[in-house]
């Protein structure tokens, strides 16, 4: 590892992380707070993280992803013992005959942001800056790593109390998804995952990048917005080279569970400039797609952030009520995510809406 | 019936006498350093105004800031253990992790982690160690603490865990009271912790306050029962008070807002408390006011309380008046309890809205010839400001499109005239009082939250459960059973879990059982 490359994290980037990893996470990813205290935790006894560009490591060099998975419920009322990642980390290495050199998110969106950070602390290793989505998906196939071929079907899983599960082979990404989705109840609905290492030389192509420093610099920009008393709507277009979509109030939010998922759409009836127009926004664990007016305006994979219109904080899709008012603003998704093969993954097809065609939102990223 | 309600503010102290559902009188006066002392004197005060005797009175209702303000201004808070049990899970966040570090100093830093705790389908994550605890127990004796708080993993859907290791400390720690994080909070497990933990802290002065208000009630000649309000506006009995006084938390804009819906005979509306210096607005849902469903903090730390969701402006009765020339601003700056000297028709040299309102003779107190000189044209901006104020803080408030009527309540109502938006305004007698008609009318309730798997049951069957549970918890806080309702469902679909795991939350209430 070169010393002059990257940065050290610090207990005041912690809480913008937190609110750019909420907005990244489209409405899912789970809440980072606890992630964010158990961080500031870390540092306060000593830990140091180190975040490193894509470039800074050599390319056969190994890096790891890690990530909390089950029901938030869980993440709320039952906190990790703290090493659960980490377990699960040293057993991929074990299974597979790999030292990893660096961990790297798989989801900078949500509470996993900070999954990386952690489970560093505790195997001395860097963190790698950028990640497998740009955002959050509900599924671990979802990410560039997985559309771009550069796991292996190796997975485990680690959770409070010391037991490690293995899985060394899935065919797919979606048999993986369901042994690990099975094992998670019977660990508590919570545990910690890791996947396969992958070398940096396919990192470099297949990782989006700079998301951790995306995310920093966003809650920076909410934060100091906020501070100064100025528009934080503008200011996180702005940041985002999004767009602002619509301005409204939640007329109505509808919620059903689908083979344990929670399928719904929450209605918007527009205020100042969007008076007199209507928008609707599917939602699955993040949201999928914007309708206004019956047309769809932007669909998965780009991204749909809703944000809570005066104090800029990103609403959750399990936040969704009722009379708040909202800015719906809309980020182009990194071009990895968007090529036939990604679409095929995280297009409007694969969540459910055959009928729409994936219209890119302009000024790619 | 014959009831009492009082309220005991920072700067006021009022009361209201009702028989049945009519207020015979009512009064303010000024809150005291003692406590007791101010409500003496309510007491004094409304019963001389009513011409009632206070062998008449069947019951006394109080409404308290005094406790969250212990907590905000760091006073009077006892040294506390907090315990959780849940290990091997949970040790990446100890007790009061995210504590504002003066408010932990104050109340020692006496964490302790245990073994104990239940999955969310109430396997135990692993058992409790009972000589753990009584190491425990043994060094919170030898520290001098007499205050525990215990938290216990998911013990809203299984309580065991805490129930047995509060016996042990009990038993082990002579003259000990210990708060159990089931009894007080929700899922959610920090902020039910850091619930319990700020009322194990509250426990000496609780006893202290019981005890005052004990003693003013006594003085005054009262023979009958007290209750004191609770956040969500229903009742606990003194010695569940004492228990718990955590739940006086934010008991003060619930009570104006039940008194709102009372007094106006409208259970669902949008309720404006307008005082000397801000507008708290709200909105009522069957009589109750709609609560929060994000985190809300007490003097620096999160909590899951029931509490009601409450947007406040800078606008009341002695907020200052600047013209601009094309805008008018109005607050957040306020000459506050001084409107008396220092607004202009009083004298004094400040323009206030009261100024604005005694202008157009709406006002009713002041000379109104020392506001003369304003123009109209001044006077119809600044009244138009002040309605576009409220109007956006309503809005905000709204939570359906139904055309709800908006209920004016508080010192400062005399603001308002005419609609606001489109919305129909009501303007209740007894305005003024409205907090303590609030605290006089309180009802009883019960509430459940529990992770229920539909797997084995069908959602129905979950549900009625629930109403049931939450029924009896009504009837075990004092509710008589013939008067229960349920008043708030909310039942949340859990994503990830297969099994179709799903989270709901029943209340009910009920009105005191006086047999």
């Amino acid at each position: 590892m070169s010393a002059e490359k990257g940065y050290v994290l610090t207990e005041a980037d912690l809480l913008p992380l937190s609110i750019g990893a909420a907005l990244l996470g489209t409405g899912g990813g789970g809440n980072p707070y606890y992630g964010m205290l158990r961080l500031r935790e870390l540092m306060r006894n000593g830990a140091a993280i180190r975040i490193l560009p894509l470039d800074a490591l050599p390319d056969d060099a190994m890096v790891g992803t890690v990530g909390s998975i089950g029901a938030p419920v869980i993440g709320i009322e039952k906190p990790p013992e703290g090493r659960e990642t980490y377990r699960a980390m040293r057993a991929v290495e074990e299974a597979c005959g790999v030292k990893m050199a660096g961990l790297i998110a798989a989801e900078i969106g949500g509470a996993n942001a900070m999954s990386p950070m952690i489970a560093a602390v505790h195997a001395g290793l860097p963190v790698i800056d950028g990640d497998g989505m740009g955002r959050a998906f509900p599924e671990v196939q979802m990410s560039t790593f997985s559309i771009y071929g550069g796991r292996e079907g190796l997975a485990a899983m680690a959770d409070d109390k010391g037991n490690v599960v293995v899985v060394r082979k899935a065919v797919s990404g979606r048999w993986m998804e369901r042994f690990l989705r099975s094992v998670v109840v019977d660990m508590g609905a919570g545990a910690g995952a890791a996947g396969a290492p992958m070398p940096m030389s396919f990192l470099r192509e297949a990782a989006i990048p700079a998301t951790v420093t995306q995310a920093i610099e966003i809650g920076r920009t909410v934060l100091e917005a906020r501070a100064g008393r100025r528009n934080v709507i503008e200011r996180v277009v702005d940041k985002t080279r999004g767009k602002l979509f619509f301005t409204g109030k939640i007329v109505d939010v509808r919620r059903e569970l689908k083979g344990g998922f929670v399928r719904g759409e929450a209605v918007v009836s527009g205020i100042d400039a969007c008076s007199g127009s209507e928008a609707r926004i599917a939602i699955q664990n993040e949201n999928l797609v914007l309708w206004i007016d019956g047309q769809a305006k932007i669909t998965v994979p780009d991204l749909i952030m809703n944000l809570e219109l005066d104090t800029g904080e990103p609403i959750t899709t399990e936040m969704l009520r009722y009379g708040q008012r909202v800015a719906v603003i809309g980020m182009p998704a990194h071009r990895l995510l968007k090529t036939p093969k990604a679409l095929e993954v995280v297009g409007p097809a694969a969540f459910g809406y055959p009928e729409l065609t994936f219209e890119p939102l302009g000024a790619e990223r | 019936m014959i009831r009492i309600g009082i309220d005991v503010g920072g700067t006021n102290t009022d009361a209201v006498i009702m028989d049945g559902a009519r207020v015979i009188a009512g009064v303010k006066s000024s809150t005291t350093a003692d406590v007791m002392s101010g409500v003496v004197n309510a007491l004094k005060a409304v019963l001389d105004a009513s011409a009632m005797k206070a062998a008449d009175i069947d019951v006394v209702m109080i409404g308290t800031t005094h406790f969250t303000n212990a907590v905000v201004q760091r006073r009077d808070l006892a040294p506390t253990a907090a315990v959780r049990l849940g290990l091997p899970a949970t040790a990446s966040l100890p007790p009061m992790v995210d504590w504002p570090e003066d408010l932990k100093a104050v109340i020692g830093n006496h964490v302790f982690m245990a073994h104990g705790g239940n999955e969310f389908d109430g396997r135990p994550i692993s058992a409790l160690d009972e000589d753990e605890l009584r190491g425990i127990a043994a060094e919170i004796r030898a520290r001098g603490i007499r205050s525990i708080a215990v938290t216990s993993v998911f013990s809203p859907v299984s309580g065991e865990a805490e129930r047995r290791a509060g016996e042990i400390f009990a038993e082990a720690v002579p003259g000990a009271h210990v708060t159990l994080s089931s009894e007080i909070g929700r899922i959610g497990i920090l902020e039910r912790e850091n619930a319990a933990i700020m009322n194990a802290c509250l426990r000496d002065l609780s006893a202290h306050v019981i005890a005052a208000f004990r003693a003013a009630i006594a003085e005054s000649g009262i023979a009958g029962r007290f209750y004191l309000t609770q956040n969500d506006g229903t009742l606990m009995d003194a010695a569940f008070a004492e228990k718990f006084p955590v739940l006086t938390f934010a008991s003060g804009p619930t009570n104006s807002m039940r008194g709102a819906a009372f007094l106006s005979g409208v259970a669902d509306a949008i309720v404006v408390d307008i005082g000397g210096t801000t507008s708290d607005v709200g909105s009522l849902y069957k009589g109750f006011p709609r609560q929060a469903t994000m985190a809300v903090e007490v003097g620096g730390v999160r909590t899951n309380f029931r509490m009601p969701d409450v947007f406040s402006i800078g606008l009341g009765g002695g907020s200052h008046v600047v013209d601009e020339g094309g805008d008018v601003r109005i607050g957040p700056a306020s000459v506050g309890y001084r409107l008396v000297t220092e607004a202009l028709i009083f004298g004094g040299a400040t323009l206030t809205t009261s100024d604005i309102v005694a202008a157009a003779g709406r006002a009713g107190f002041g000379d109104r010839s020392k506001v003369a000189h304003l123009a109209p044209e001044f006077l119809d901006r600044a009244r138009k400001k002040m309605m576009a104020m409220l109007e956006d803080c309503v809005e905000r408030s709204r939570l359906s499109p139904e055309p709800l009527p908006v209920i004016v309540v508080g010192g400062g109502s005399i603001l308002v005239d005419g609609p606001i938006g489109s919305l129909q305004v009501i303007k209740p007698d007894h305005f003024a009082v409205a907090n303590a008609v609030g605290a006089a009318i309180a009802q009883v309730s019960g509430e459940v939250d529990r992770v229920y798997s539909l797997s084995g049951a069908s959602r129905d069957e979950a549900l009625s459960d629930a109403r049931r549970r939450a029924t009896e918890a009504a009837i075990a806080a004092g509710a008589a059973a013939d008067t229960i309702e349920i008043v708030d469902v909310e039942d949340v679909p859990l994503s990830y879990l297969p099994g179709n795991a799903t989270r709901i939350r029943v209340k009910a209430v009920g009105e005191l059982d006086v047999r």
